[in-house]
């Protein structure tokens, strides 16, 4: 069994506002293993990067945590006094951010800038630290390092500035990299290269890497588990062959659904009707009921519990209960299912049992 | 950047004649002669100073002499100190207003970045509250009556400090700090906007994310970047305290420029009040093109765009 990094449970994070308290996280639990990377999946406002905002301890200053735990290697996070997490960030949990346009200071020089972590973390002069941010430079792949380590933010294009940023972001081989959907504002064609870095440099530092996404398709390549969540609860989560292949809450269903594949032939994409709860005051029952056309008259009154499908996947729908009508997906969904259990025999929904939320915790990586 | 430089030099002497022709101009519109008041003068007398002073000649003569001569910072002689050079009355007067002007600037701009950063670290708390009402205050009020205020209070109540004159560096501190109210007041008010808005950038959640502490990232990253745009501030802040050290000077009476410029208003020495003013203009655009040159020294990106 691979060495456990992260625990959060039974997380359970407000804002204060003016209109009253918004529940952004509600009550979730999941893990990281060394070495492992776990995509957190979720549209806008679903509480991805809430969640791991709180694992820097950079959460803004109108959250409370109102219950829960994160432990990092065994210890406990929350309650920790700024001092404690300056330590910790930048050396142990490191981000990369959205937009490497705005992320990098324009008026420092990047040689400086990847230096810095190294400098705080470590106690290194000057020179040191600029000798290792070349050769973090060389390993990030921006060309001729020695003669750019003197140049500033703006002499980069936008693919090379968020390679700068992972040069920051690995320095101190940090055992856990939280990546805020880093992608989302390169081109295609370098969104590819950016990801095939990130895995090397994974393998190289050998750290784990928390992957915020709204790109299911970003998700397939990259991540060894997926955490679906919606307003601010995980709803699925297993293993990428588990969710996208034997996926089991109707939200991830009309996620799937709305994703463009190779064998997506003619027609229009399915896209989800509605938009997400009012998390002021999030619906007591499952959060997706409103916009969910397989909902049970359950759905509404009761939040549904995790239901676990194998040692590594779970589910919150009430559908996977024994009492619930037997249920046709969309067809596209449909379809992954008969490949899943054509190549897993063993996979059965009817064997689907209600466990304790925090039973998400027991789950190994599958590496 | 020498040849940018010598550019912005040549603009700045095609602008220098366009104000030394404006001010020969505009004297020569005013009402009322230096000899206006010598009512006992007679025709011939009268007449042997008009020609003493080149007031004789055709007014297009006049000019271009004046306009040579200016070029070459003589400035004529004075009307009312009988034989005095213009540029060596000038000149003696300058370092008082020099001195006060450019500890005013020092002051004000100093002391409102750091209350201004502050209000900007504290956002939303009663310190920034309290800060932002005396930058208000500070606007508003002119200086004049904080040259009064602090006049009463520190030195006549308290008697700290000297109350007016121009003895030694404690009889500076007054002039000033009442000088120096109004760019404390403006670059305070700035830089906490311009603090604001950086801190909420991205660069600096990712120098937090970095593992910096609040005072690492105020320090290396969040103070350049918000003093840069205060740069461009500095040029028109330097102009204001020209202008506003007229007053202050007549006030503490300082033996600077400004109350000669003023007393020579009121006799109608317009030798003095041209030679001052070409002055005042060219300091201006002296200290217009060293905060454009320090604009490119402090920010990479323009600096690297010339």
């Amino acid at each position: 069994m691979a060495e456990k990094i992260l625990e959060v449970e039974d997380l359970k994070i407000n804002f204060r506002t003016y209109n009253g308290k918004v529940q952004a996280i509600r009550d979730i639990s999941f893990d990281l293993y060394k070495g492992e990377t776990l995509a957190i999946v979720g549209e806008s406002g679903s509480g991805k990067s809430v969640t791991t905002r709180s694992l820097m301890g950079l959460l803004a200053k109108n959250a409370e945590v109102e219950h829960g735990s994160i432990k990092f290697r065994g210890d406990e996070i929350i309650g920790k006094s700024e001092d404690q997490m300056q330590k910790l960030r930048g050396a142990e949990i490191a981000m990369i951010f959205q937009d490497p346009m705005t992320s990098l200071d324009p008026t420092m020089k990047i040689g400086q800038q990847i230096a810095e972590p190294l400098i705080k973390h470590k106690k290194m002069s000057k020179k040191e630290a600029w000798g290792k941010a070349l050769e973090m430079m060389k390993l990030v792949g921006i060309p001729n390092a020695e003669a750019h380590i003197n140049d500033y933010p703006h002499q980069f294009s936008g693919g090379m500035r968020q390679r700068i940023v992972i040069a920051i972001a690995m320095i101190n081989r940090p055992e856990v990299l939280i990546a805020d959907e880093p992608t989302t504002a390169l081109d295609v064609t370098i969104q590819a290269q950016i990801l095939d870095l990130m895995k090397k440099v994974q393998k190289e530092i050998n750290s784990s890497i928390i992957f915020i996404t709204h790109d299911l398709g970003v998700v397939a390549g990259m991540a060894d588990r997926v955490a679906v969540m919606y307003a601010g609860q995980i709803i699925e989560i297993g293993t990428v062959d588990e969710v996208f292949n034997f996926p089991q809450h109707p939200y991830t269903w009309g996620l799937l659904n709305s994703m463009p594949t190779t064998e997506t032939e003619r027609g229009e994409l399915e896209a989800i009707p509605g938009t997400p709860p009012d998390l002021l005051e999030p619906p007591v029952g499952d959060p997706f009921a409103a916009r969910n056309k397989y909902a049970l008259a359950i759905d509404e009154e009761q939040k549904p519990p995790f239901f676990q499908l194998s040692p590594t996947h779970f589910a919150a729908t009430w559908l996977l209960d024994e009492r619930a009508p037997e249920v046709v997906p969309p067809l596209e969904v449909q379809k992954r299912w008969a490949r899943y259990q054509a190549a897993h025999p063993e996979a059965d929904r009817k064997q689907a049992v209600a466990v304790d939320a925090t039973a998400v915790l027991g789950t190994e990586d599958n590496n | 950047m020498i040849k940018y430089i010598l550019k912005r030099l040549a603009i700045i002497l095609l602008t220098l004649v366009l104000v030394i022709s404006a001010t020969f101009f505009l004297m020569k519109l005013m009402p009322g002669s230096p000899l206006a008041n010598a009512e006992r003068l007679s025709e011939a007398q009268r007449k042997l100073i008009e020609a003493q002073y080149g007031l004789d000649k055709p007014i297009f003569i006049q000019y271009v002499t004046y306009l040579w001569d200016a070029l070459h910072f003589d400035f004529g002689v004075s009307f009312q100190f009988a034989n005095q050079e213009v540029s060596t009355l000038i000149a003696q007067r300058m370092g008082p207003s020099a001195q006060l002007g450019i500890q005013a600037l020092i002051f004000g701009v100093i002391a409102g970045i750091g209350l201004g950063s502050a209000a900007a670290v504290r956002r939303n708390t009663k310190t920034d509250t309290a800060l932002s009402i005396l930058a208000v205050l500070g606007i508003s009020i002119p200086s004049f009556v904080f040259a009064a205020l602090l006049q009463y209070w520190i030195g006549l109540k308290l008697g700290w400090l000297p109350i007016a004159g121009w003895k030694g560096f404690a009889s500076t501190i007054l002039p000033t700090i009442a000088l120096g109210m109004s760019p404390l007041a403006v670059s305070a008010r700035f830089i906490r906007t311009e603090m604001v808005d950086v801190l909420g950038s991205d660069y600096i959640e990712l120098a937090r994310a970095k593992g910096l502490s609040k005072r690492e990232i105020i320090w290396k990253h969040a103070m350049r970047n918000s003093l840069i745009p205060l740069v461009t501030l500095i040029g028109p802040m330097a102009v204001n305290l020209m202008t506003g050290s007229i007053v202050i000077e007549q006030i503490f009476s300082i033996p600077g420029i400004g109350s000669q410029f003023v007393s020579s208003i009121l006799t109608n020495d317009y030798q003095i009040i041209m030679g001052t003013t070409i002055v005042y203009a060219m300091m201006l655009m002296v200290v217009l093109l060293i905060t454009d040159i320090l604009y490119g020294l402090i920010d990479p990106r323009i600096r690297l765009a010339k």
